[in-house]
Formats: structure tokens, C-alpha cells, sequence
């Protein structure tokens, strides 16, 4: 930062993440992403290509999946969030965590917390039915592994057993 | 990436004082354009003016004209999901769900919509001159890549294409844009709310400099009984339109009642050629007919090179979703063309 800094007044920000509070003072200009990362160590959010453009940074707030480097972190303030390290109950996976294991649905692993966090705000939000629509609904977050079909499959896998919630 | 002070406003006239007081002021609401422009450094706002929390215009309701009231406030998603739109206004459910990602959706409001940006590639490169960026430096896009650019309503400074599928459908159900300023209120039908470039192309809609959209008023019609959202790209989804066509049909027996079509991604607003639309009137909805409107439509086109193939495209795609319409259950997720 320059010195130009000083001339601008951090905000006193306040959002639950994962069920804890936290409170923190923010700069305007520093996104939910980076807040996420760097101010609450909660790295298991990814910065993909911070633009919007690949969903790996999608985390749940109020219940719907948003990008978080599309969002300023101090328009947050009130709101509840959950990132990847929410999903799992201590050591008890989330169903579309252990689905995402049985069906090979990674390689590289750096688009599946914003696959994970995004398919389960899909199955909640309950638009799709079938396996075209349920795709349709993912299509903003890439995975340039190819694991598509495969994070398709586990998610139609917890879909049917509706085991989402 | 310039820094910015933040403030907050709570209702639509502390809006309309803030950004007449704040040279640099931008409002923010979703947010999702506006920050993304701002990280490629194409805009600099002096302060952000954050009206996501202003009073009553995150709602939809009915009006008391029989249409609908889209506050502007209001996300994508809620709005396209709204059981009052799936129901009266599918036209425009299935268009807003064509645009985007559903977390994209979940931020994004409808005023926002309206006020995008263009994403030609060189007016999305700071590197490149762009007349829409930086007035009177030039358009690089006439004679360089351009085949996502203008067919139609295009000038020698600008062939760059508005983005947005909503507002498609917006065109062809002619929504009135309901803003604020400092002199009062005023409505906006939605022809002329976006502008073709001309000689300023910076300007993207005739939104004056101190202006804020309140609302959208959808007028009763609706054409929920045969519509169709068709959009051609090069992804099946999250991808901007080459070409997309809104089109809303009222039958009486086998014949055409009255149609609008608007199209997406082939000029700087959504486009109408109501002599078209006058062409089908009291006409059989025939493949034969359509074609002969989609060339009335097409009549004024003009490619530059690469989008050349956009007019055959375009055309084909008329009379594509003015077919799809008859049967508007053969319509799929993401606005693809029917099986």
C-alpha cells in the first residue's frame, strides 16, 4: 500500500463465518476473498481468477452461493458465511464430500471447495431436476481438470438421496 | 486498481445527493461489474456509494396497471425465480437465467443489469485505445477481432454490443425504466433507455449523470402462453450471446395475433425492428413468414470480418425461437435451441 493509504478510513466489519464471529476492520477496497484468506487465515477458499469468471471462490452467504472476489468484504457486515471448512461436522464429511471421493470428481483439487460449496446451495435451492438442468446450474464453476462428468455423477448421487441438507 | 472511500446511504435521495456531491461517486449494489471493472483498472471510482440497503426497492409487486413492479434492488435469481415472473413473465425468467452463473445471479441486482458494461475485448484491455473508455482514441475492434461485435445500430467509432439478456427480454415485453434524480422522477419506456453509439459511444443509456433507477414497471402483457429465450454462443452456458432472440406471441387460431422479437448481442442495445413485427400481424406462424420477418430484421446488417457470420446466424435464429414459441415446452435450461 502507498501512503496515499491513510487517506482512507478502514470500516469495522462484523459477519459470522462458520458459525463463529468475527470482527475485524477492512479497508473498502478488500474483497470478501481476500478477508476470507488473508485476515481469517481461512484459506480453503480459492482464488481462481479473481474476476468472476470460474466460481473456485463461491462460498455460501445467507444461504446462497455468491463469488467472494466479486463482493467488497465490508458490505458483508451482519451476514453469515460459510466457506469449505463449515461443510464437514468435525471429522463427519459432508455427503457431497464423501460423493465428490467415491466418484473421482478432482484432480488437482483447486475448483472443489467452490464446486462443493456451490453444488450444495444448488441441491438446497432445489431448481434442478434432471442431470441437463443440474448442469446448467453448476456451469459457473469450471473445472479445467475435466472432472465434470464426475462432480456431475456425485452430485446427482447426493441429489437422489436427497442428502443435502 | 485505484483505493476508494465507502459510504452507505438508506434511501433514494441521500443516493442522488451523495453521487451529486461526490465527483468520483459510483453507486454499488450487487456489485459484480462494477468490481470486476474496477480490477482491470477500467474504472476509478472516487468513492463507492453503497445503496445495496436502500428502503423499498428490493421488492416485487404487483402495480396497480395489472403488470408487475421489478424494484431495482431486487437480485437476478429472486427475480427470475419470482413466482409472480415464472408465472406471468416466463419471457423474462427463462432470459435472465441464460445470462450468468447462479452465484453471479445471487449478487446482481436489476438496476445493475441494465447498467453493465460492454465486454468488447479491447474496451476490457486498459492497454487498448477504446472510444467507449477513452473518448476520441480510437476503435480498435473495426478492423481487429471482432467477432462478438455489432451487426446493427453500430458507428465508425464503436461496434461494441450490449451484454445483457435480460434486458432482451425487457425490449420485447416494453418494460418502463423508472428513475430519480435530483429534478424529480421520470419514466423511461425501455426503447429508448439504452442508446445506439453515435458520435459519444462513453455513453451507454440516456441515464442522466445523476440519476438512479428506482424500478422496472412490467406492463400486463406478458405473453405467457407463447414465448421463447433462444442464446447462441460459444459455450452452452456462461458465455455472452453471439446472437439471442426474445420472442413473445399471441395467437388467434393459426394466425398471429401481435409478436414482439428483440435480439441480444448484435448491436449497443437490445434490437427491435417493429416493421417486422407489423409484417406478422394477422399472418399464419410459419416457418415461411418468420423467415421473411428475420430478412427485415437483418435488412439494415453489416459484418466486419470476423462476426460476419452473425447475420445468417441471427436470421436462422429468429426463426428458430419464433418456432420455439408455438411450443414453449420444448424450450431447455440455458435458453439452448430445442431438441
Amino acid at each position: 500500500m502507498t501512503n496515499d493509504t491513510i487517506h482512507f478510513k478502514p470500516h469495522s466489519t462484523q459477519f459470522i463465518v462458520n458459525g463463529k464471529e468475527v470482527v475485524l476492520q477492512f479497508l473498502p477496497w478488500v474483497s470478501l476473498l481476500d478477508a476470507l484468506r488473508d485476515h481469517c487465515k481461512l484459506t480453503g477458499t480459492k482464488k481462481g481468477c479473481d474476476h468472476g469468471q470460474c466460481g473456485a471462490c463461491t462460498i455460501i452467504f445467507d444461504g446462497k452461493r455468491i463469488l467472494s472476489c466479486l463482493s467488497l468484504a465490508i458490505m458483508k457486515t451482519g451476514c453469515s458465511i460459510t466457506t469449505i471448512e463449515g461443510i464437514a461436522i468435525g471429522d463427519d464429511l459432508h455427503p457431497l464430500q464423501t460423493a465428490f471421493i467415491a466418484h473421482d470428481a478432482f484432480q488437482r483439487g483447486y475448483c472443489t471447495p467452490g464446486q462443493i460449496c456451490s453444488g450444495i446451495a444448488m441441491l438446497q435451492e432445489g431448481k434442478a431436476s434432471t442431470r441437463e438442468e443440474v448442469k446448467e446450474l453448476m456451469s459457473g464453476n469450471l473445472c479445467r481438470c475435466g472432472a465434470n462428468n464426475n462432480i456431475i455423477d456425485a452430485l446427482m448421487e447426493v441429489k437422489e438421496k436427497q442428502d443435502y441438507e | 486498481m485505484n483505493n476508494f472511500n465507502y459510504i452507505q446511504v438508506a434511501n433514494d435521495t441521500d443516493a442522488i445527493e451523495e453521487l451529486t456531491s461526490n465527483k468520483e461517486g459510483q453507486f454499488i449494489a450487487g456489485g459484480t461489474n462494477l468490481i470486476d471493472l474496477w480490477k482491470y483498472n477500467l474504472t476509478h471510482p472516487g468513492t463507492v456509494i453503497d445503496i445495496s440497503g436502500l428502503k423499498g426497492c428490493n421488492t416485487i409487486n404487483e402495480d396497480e396497471n395489472g403488470g408487475l413492479l421489478l424494484g431495482a434492488l431486487a437480485t437476478n435469481a429472486d427475480t427470475a425465480y419470482h413466482p409472480l415472473v415464472e408465472k406471468y413473465y416466463p419471457l423474462l425468467s427463462k432470459a435472465i437465467l441464460a445470462g450468468a452463473s447462479a452465484q453471479i445471479r445471487n449478487s446482481a441486482t436489476n438496476g445493475g443489469n441494465l447498467l453493465q458494461r460492454t465486454r468488447c475485448y479491447y474496451f476490457y484491455d486498459a492497454s487498448s485505445p477504446c472510444n467507449k473508455r477513452n473518448p476520441g482514441s480510437g476503435c480498435p475492434a473495426i478492423e481487429g477481432q471482432n467477432r462478438m461485435h455489432a451487426i446493427l445500430g453500430f458507428s465508425d467509432r464503436c461496434i461494441a454490443v450490449f451484454p445483457s439478456d435480460m434486458c432482451v427480454a425487457l425490449a420485447a415485453l416494453e418494460a418502463v425504466v423508472n428513475v430519480k434524480g435530483p429534478n424529480g422522477k421520470r419514466a423511461i419506456p425501455f426503447a429508448e433507455f439504452h442508446r445506439l453509439p453515435g458520435e459519444r459511444p462513453e455513453l451507454d443509456n440516456n441515464l442522466d449523470a445523476h440519476e438512479i433507477i428506482t424500478n422496472i414497471s412490467l406492463p400486463e402483457e406478458g405473453f405467457e402462453e407463447n414465448y421463447s429465450y433462444l442464446k447462441l454462443r460459444d459455450k452452452n452456458s456462461y458465455a455472452f450471446a453471439l446472437v439471442s432472440v426474445a420472442t413473445g406471441l399471441k395467437l388467434n387460431g393459426g394466425n398471429i395475433d401481435s409478436i414482439r422479437i428483440a435480439l441480444g448481442g448484435v448491436a449497443h442495445m437490445p434490437w427491435r425492428v417493429p416493421e417486422a413485427e407489423t409484417y406478422l400481424r394477422g399472418k399464419e406462424a410459419t416457418e415461411e413468414n418468420f423467415s421473411a420477418a428475420a430478412a427485415i430484421l437483418m435488412r439494415d446488417a453489416k459484418g466486419f470480418g470476423h462476426n460476419d457470420f452473425k447475420i445468417e446466424l441471427a436470421k436462422r435464429a429468429i426463426v428458430r425461437n419464433c418456432l420455439m414459441a408455438l411450443d414453449p415446452k420444448s424450450q431447455r435450461p440455458g435458453a439452448q435451441p430445442s431438441l
